[in-house]
């Protein structure tokens, strides 16, 4: 009986082999366009960034921090912060690792917060896709790393591929969360005012919905974060790159400063994107 | 519209003054409705239905006509459907069967069947509401949330701003107009969920028990700044309330519902003297009818007292007699053959000169004041109509009956 069942494999692994295989032979022209544009979008926002002198750059992110938050203490913790990555000498790989999470976060809240709303508003919809966030939450990384990379070849965009559908949904599952949380009473008001279904959306739900959404962002960007040592594996450029030669290496000091390198850039994003006291301070009373 | 045209022109007429009206209406909550229609047409109870079809019962065969400018009060327990049938003016609540007409640009509308655009504009113009636990959007300010309809309408800002102020103004709000909505105690809250409602300057406001979540001294407060505000600008109230103090104060009429009907609709004197059945009857047993009842509604009608000669007698021997003018006012009166003086009362404060033998007062005079007068003068009193000519008689007799409830 058990010998049958081993003889008898369900070709599961080959089958997905073979829609990899066709995806690649027969759609390659359209994963070459993705791969530019992401690749473009990332390179050119790198460049960007790298433009600046690194202290001016430094001293702006400090002074926006001061400007949204209102807070000293803030500013001049972002202002040691990032002094103390460029002294140990990685402010060109934090730059590329920063354009990595932010571009990555820029596709999930461009797919994820439209779908978090429809699911939100179809509740069939959200039992749909409910099995597939957590497949995509728990499946290994390195098992999609492999299709990515035959469809997109090395580089920095299978990195941000599999960064996505890592941190996909966080703001999907947030969107979802926040769109339905609002009070019935309030879209009540709302269809009894007379508004429209776009309305509703844009002037009750979102506005609602919107610290819960900026916290699934949050969160898409700390997940980005925690994937760029594993995008390095495939080619990506910034602070994974010399962790992982560190670990082929056996360079404590070189992992121990890339490492503190990314903990100090997920720390000062952290702080970044909480929301600012005075919105806290109202939906708390609200 | 179709509704309209179809109306004999007499019967156009009377609906021209109607505001809102239910013609056999039925609300059901559930999957198979058409399962439940037949049971509600026997008159099944909400339990009966929901054991046999799943389906909730929330209104059955509601008839109802609101007048314009008229306060009607939609009374019961919770889950009576009084606040189900009131959501369906607007179609917050989907109707099942039957029509539910809204006086609209000039037509009577049947919001229950009309089409999307229509409902939006009904509810953006004619239709505004204001909810029990205020629906304000916490993000706005009390300016932004009064403003609401008004922008979902698209009013431009300048008109929008001005609309606002006016209504803030209205509502005694005007200081607080920059601050958010939870900075404001509960009353206030819903001065502002008022205020957002006479924006839009609807014609029909609908009211969703919206002093029900406020402390008592609050509640007096806004009741009165509603009939207050009423009197300058005749909107048509369909007001929901569990209270009947607050229905018998507020309401022109009154629709008592219990588990989804309406047991009686009337006014306040009606529902207080000749309860429909023993639920309404139980219902107003604990009522202080001293504000409600007037002498109208108690008096010894003209015609059942004692006549001799033209005149009237009044008093167990007949001993004090009352001259009738041949329009029918009382001119002067007599006791045992003394000239007696006639002295008319102030119907809103019950005094009277001092030196008076009989007291004339107003058919509405209310019960109270007929019952302070009594107390300062012991003189039987006399109720004429607007014309001056005697309607009937209020004395001691009629103020007990009516105390005790007993219809005259």
């Amino acid at each position: 009986m058990y010998d049958w069942l081993v003889d008898h494999k369900i070709p599961l692994g080959q089958w997905l082999k073979a829609v990899v295989d066709f995806l690649s032979t027969h759609a390659q022209a359209v994963f070459d366009l993705i791969s530019a544009v992401l690749g473009w979008m990332i390179g050119s926002l790198t460049d960007l960034l790298l433009f600046v002198p690194p202290l001016l750059l430094i001293a702006l992110c400090a002074m926006g921090a001061y400007l949204v938050h209102r807070s000293i203490g803030l500013a001049v913790f972002i202002l040691g912060a990032l002094l103390l990555v460029a002294n140990l000498g990685y402010w060109d790989a934090t730059i590329e690792t920063l354009s990595l999470v932010l571009c990555a976060t820029f596709v999930c809240v461009l797919i994820g917060v439209p779908v978090g709303i429809a699911a939100a508003h179809r509740p069939w919809l959200y039992t749909a896709i409910r099995p597939v966030l957590d497949l995509m939450q728990t499946i290994p990384t390195f098992v999609y790393l492999i299709p990515t990379l035959v469809l997109f070849g090395l580089g920095v965009v299978p990195g941000l591929i599999s960064t996505v559908i890592f941190a996909l949904p966080a703001p999907i599952r947030l969107t979802h969360l926040g769109i339905s949380s609002v009070p019935s009473a309030l879209v009540e008001a709302g269809e009894a005012f007379g508004a429209t279904r776009r309305q509703l959306l844009f002037k009750v739900e979102l506005p609602y919905a919107l610290p819960t959404i900026m916290a699934g962002i949050t969160q898409c960007i700390m997940l980005s974060l925690s994937m760029v040592v594993i995008a390095a594996l495939v080619g990506s450029d910034g602070l994974g790159k010399p962790v992982v030669r560190a670990l082929n290496t056996v360079n404590v000091s070189m992992g121990f400063e890339a490492g503190m390198a990314i903990v100090i850039l997920a720390i000062v994003l952290d702080r970044v994107c909480k929301r600012p006291d005075r919105a806290a301070r109202r939906s708390r009373k609200a | 519209m179709t509704a309209h045209s179809t109306v004999p022109p007499e019967a156009a007429q009377v609906r021209a003054a109607t505001a809102v009206e239910f013609r056999n209406v039925d609300i059901v909550f559930g999957h198979q409705r058409a399962r439940a229609f037949p049971m509600i047409d026997a008159g099944a109870s909400r339990d009966t239905i929901l054991a046999a079809t799943g389906c909730v019962l929330g209104a059955a065969n509601v008839n109802l006509t609101i007048g314009r400018g008229e306060i009607c009060v939609l009374m019961g327990l919770s889950g009576s459907g009084k606040s189900t049938i009131l959501r369906a003016v607007n179609r917050l609540n989907t109707v099942a069967r039957g029509e539910v007409f809204v006086h609209h640009d000039g037509t009577l509308i049947d919001v229950a069947r009309c089409e999307a655009r229509m409902l939006r504009d009904i509810r953006m113009r004619t239709v505004s509401m204001v909810f029990q636990q205020f629906g304000l959007l916490p993000w706005r300010t009390v300016r932004e949330n009064v403003g609401f309809g008004l922008e979902l309408r698209g009013t431009p800002t300048a008109e929008r701003n001005r609309l606002v102020d006016e209504k803030l103004a209205m509502v005694g709000l005007s200081q607080w107009a920059d601050k958010y909505a939870h900075e404001l105690s509960g009353g206030m809250q819903q001065r502002v969920g008022l205020a957002r409602a006479f924006a839009t300057d609807a014609d029909i406001l609908l009211m969703d028990e919206p002093f029900s979540a406020l402390d008592p001294l609050i509640r007096d407060k806004l009741q009165d700044e509603l009939l207050d505000l009423q009197q300058r600008i005749q909107k048509t109230i369909v007001f929901v309330s569990h209270d009947l103090d607050e229905a018998l104060k507020i309401g022109n009429t009154i629709a008592i519902m219990e588990g989804g009907r309406i047991v009686q609709a009337g006014t306040a004197e009606d529902i207080l003297l000749r309860p429909a059945d023993a639920y309404v009857a139980e219902f107003v047993k604990h009522m202080n009818p001293l504000n409600v009842l007037r002498g109208n509604a108690v008096m010894t009608p003209a015609s059942a007292l004692r006549r001799d000669d033209g005149a009237i007698l009044l008093g167990r021997d007949g001993q004090v007699r009352v001259v009738i003018d041949g329009e029918g006012r009382p001119v002067s009166v007599s006791l045992n053959g003394r000239e007696g003086r006639l002295v008319a009362a102030d119907p809103d404060s019950g005094a009277v000169a001092p030196a008076a033998d009989l007291i004339v007062a107003p058919l509405d005079l209310k019960l109270k004041a007929a019952i302070a007068l009594k107390c300062q003068t012991d003189h039987p009193i006399l109720l004429v109509d607007k014309l001056g000519r005697l309607a009937g008689l209020c004395d001691d007799e009629e103020i007990y009956r009516g105390l005790l409830r007993r219809g005259s």
